[in-house]
């Protein structure tokens, strides 16, 4: 028991004095995560759109593979990244392998299907005449693109926010692409594992804290929109 | 007078879906002002219509607007931008009212200032400028489809399509959304294609009636003609056989009023409508009594001599079609059939109640009739 107090008593007093570390890792996190899902919101939203507004052959299977991606395993996207980036892998002559921008592509791969997943039932969810209603009142499709994208902004805004809670809380993609690095590519989770092993239970447990909290305030969020969504 | 171009003007217009074909219209046209109700039984192909003419819909064959093409994307989309479409969902965007009705504005470019003036103009007619704040989600079946006709009509369209608007408001709401559409699209000279399921409503608001059935146009024509005089037996069952007859109001008393026809007859009937005002009566053929002699019965108010025209059987009654002035049907049993001798060219005596006679107003532009 002694253990889990001191180790919060711990955090909290990491938290408190700003320990530089600790604030590096966390700022680190935050702007690989972030940078991860506007790179997967920019992708996801437009393929989303896309599938939504067209009649295709293979329509379902294509909605059916990206709900797939929605579960993918990061460890599986950190193999594919680390052989993808490898010195004489496709994209070697890079050399941006364990750099964060290494870590932005694995966790953008992970995000993207969660992003286009949520947005397309978003969209999908829209009633079926709302595309002509728009249209009738003399929209350019571009127009009514964006009308429609404003009526699904919150379901849009959810997407976001999944998206980034699933990344921030991934660990295995960012450890295989990024290594790690203290100072460098070290982010929350991987310092989690890492303080985890060597015993230094008290800092893992701070780290922990601090992910926590940053999850606790991506879902506070998410809830707050999803109860704003209805007036009355 | 050298005819003039229809506003609307449409030829060998065909919608397939799947590859199979759903509608096809070889000739329809559109005048300035004119409004035209769609009736028919579900899946008879109106909505569908209505989209092809709106061009939300990838359709063959040509649809001339002012006698000038609509169908590449420029053309379509500075067509769309002269003609507006309400739905039977309101369809309203999650904003407030005010914003609802600006979209229109708003996609044509228009700044500040007019759009605000204009959407207080529009929201004034259809009086519901208490509700501008509002947010969209706030409001009643009635209110939310108000707004959306006037979100319709804030970019001042030449046409408009109404996709059974009213269908999903209760009676009262939709009898007073039903006056103030007349009154509207009289006063706005806005021309309109409406689908409707219900035959009143389209009796008030049409100048042409349009059947439909299987993705085709039955029967075309002013209401009277095609409820009087059905072109087959489907536009018959589905208009209802009824009597149509249109007049003015000459004098008011205490509930009833009497209603001078076009053809110089005086019908009395149960309602109150204002002096002058211009009515149809409609009669159904089950009210109306036949006779060989004028009825004895003071209830009987209206009764008029007339011959007949045809005698139809239709199982256990039949339908008997007297002209006395104006086309009048009744329905007979066959016994009181072989007692009233009945044949056609016999004379007969007409008469029903005036509480049989249903009294609508008539809210068209008066110019097309």
């Amino acid at each position: 028991m002694d253990m889990i107090l001191d180790g919060i008593l711990k955090a909290l007093c990491l938290l408190v004095t700003l320990d530089a570390e600790v604030r590096d890792i966390t700022l680190l996190s935050l702007a690989v995560s972030s940078s991860a899902t506007l790179v997967s919101l920019v992708v996801g939203v437009t393929v989303a759109t896309a599938v939504a507004l067209t009649e295709f052959p293979g329509k379902r299977l294509l909605i059916s593979l990206i709900n797939t991606g929605m579960g993918l395993p990061p460890v599986v996207v950190g193999l594919f990244v680390s052989i993808m980036l490898w010195r004489n892998g496709p994209f070697g002559f890079l050399g941006i392998l364990y750099t964060p921008l290494a870590m932005v592509i694995a966790q953008a791969l992970i995000a993207t299907p969660i992003v286009t997943g949520v947005s397309l039932a978003a969209l999908q969810h829209l009633p079926k005449d709302l595309r002509l209603q728009i249209l009738a009142l003399g929209a350019t499709r571009r127009q009514m693109v964006w009308i429609l994208m404003k009526e699904a902004r919150l379901p849009l805004l959810a997407a976001a926010m999944a998206g980034f809670g699933g990344v921030i809380s991934e660990v295995g993609a960012s450890i295989m692409v990024g290594g790690n690095i203290k100072g460098y590519t070290r982010v929350l989770t991987t310092a989690t594992v890492m303080e985890t092993g060597r015993g230094n239970f008290e800092v893992a447990i701070a780290l922990s804290v601090i992910l926590l909290l940053v999850a606790f305030a991506v879902n506070a969020c998410l809830t707050w929109i999803q109860q704003r969504r209805r007036p009355r | 007078m050298r005819p003039e171009t229809p506003l609307l003007e449409v030829s060998g217009l065909r919608v397939y879906r799947g590859g199979v074909k759903v509608l096809e219209i070889p000739r329809l046209t559109l005048q300035d002002r004119e409004v035209k109700a769609l009736i028919g039984p579900n899946g008879a192909g109106k909505s569908t219509l209505l989209l092809a003419l709106a061009r939300l819909l990838p359709v063959t064959g040509r649809v001339l607007f002012h006698g000038r093409e609509t169908e590449n994307g420029t053309a379509a989309l500075a067509y769309r931008r002269r003609s507006a479409m309400v739905f039977q969902e309101p369809l309203l965007f999650d904003t407030t009212v005010f914003h609802n009705v600006a979209t229109g504005l708003k996609l044509r470019g228009m700044k500040g200032r007019d759009i605000r003036r204009r959407v207080g103009e529009t929201l004034e007619r259809f009086g519901i400028s208490h509700l501008a704040d509002r947010h969209a989600r706030a409001l009643s079946g009635g209110e939310a489809q108000r707004v959306s006709l006037a979100r319709a009509f804030a970019v001042q369209p030449e046409i408009i399509f109404l996709d059974e608007p009213f269908s999903s408001l209760d009676p009262p709401t939709r009898e007073g959304l039903t006056a103030d559409l007349g009154r509207i699209l009289a006063e706005t000279g806005t021309a309109a294609v409406m689908a409707t399921h219900d035959r009143i409503e389209a009796l008030r608001l049409a100048d042409t009636l349009l059947v439909m059935r299987q993705g085709n146009i039955v029967q075309e024509g002013p209401p009277q003609e095609v409820m009087n005089r059905p072109a087959d037996a489907f536009v018959a069952s589905f208009v209802g056989m009824e009597t149509i007859i249109s007049g003015e109001v000459e004098a008011v008393e205490e509930g009833t009023v009497t209603i001078a026809t076009a053809g110089g007859y005086r019908l009395e009937a149960v309602g109150n409508r204002r002096l002058g005002e211009r009515v149809m009566c409609c009669v159904r053929p089950e009210h109306v009594t036949l006779s060989p002699a004028p009825p004895a019965s003071a209830s009987a108010r209206n009764r008029l001599g007339g011959r007949v025209r045809r005698i139809e059987p239709l199982g256990f009654v039949h339908r008997v079609a007297v002209d006395a002035g104006f086309p009048i049907s009744a329905y007979v049993t066959t016994p009181a059939l072989q007692e009233l001798s009945l044949k056609e060219g016999s004379f007969v005596w007409v008469s029903f109640k005036a509480s049989a006679v249903l009294v609508f107003p008539v809210e068209t532009t008066p110019a097309l009739r």
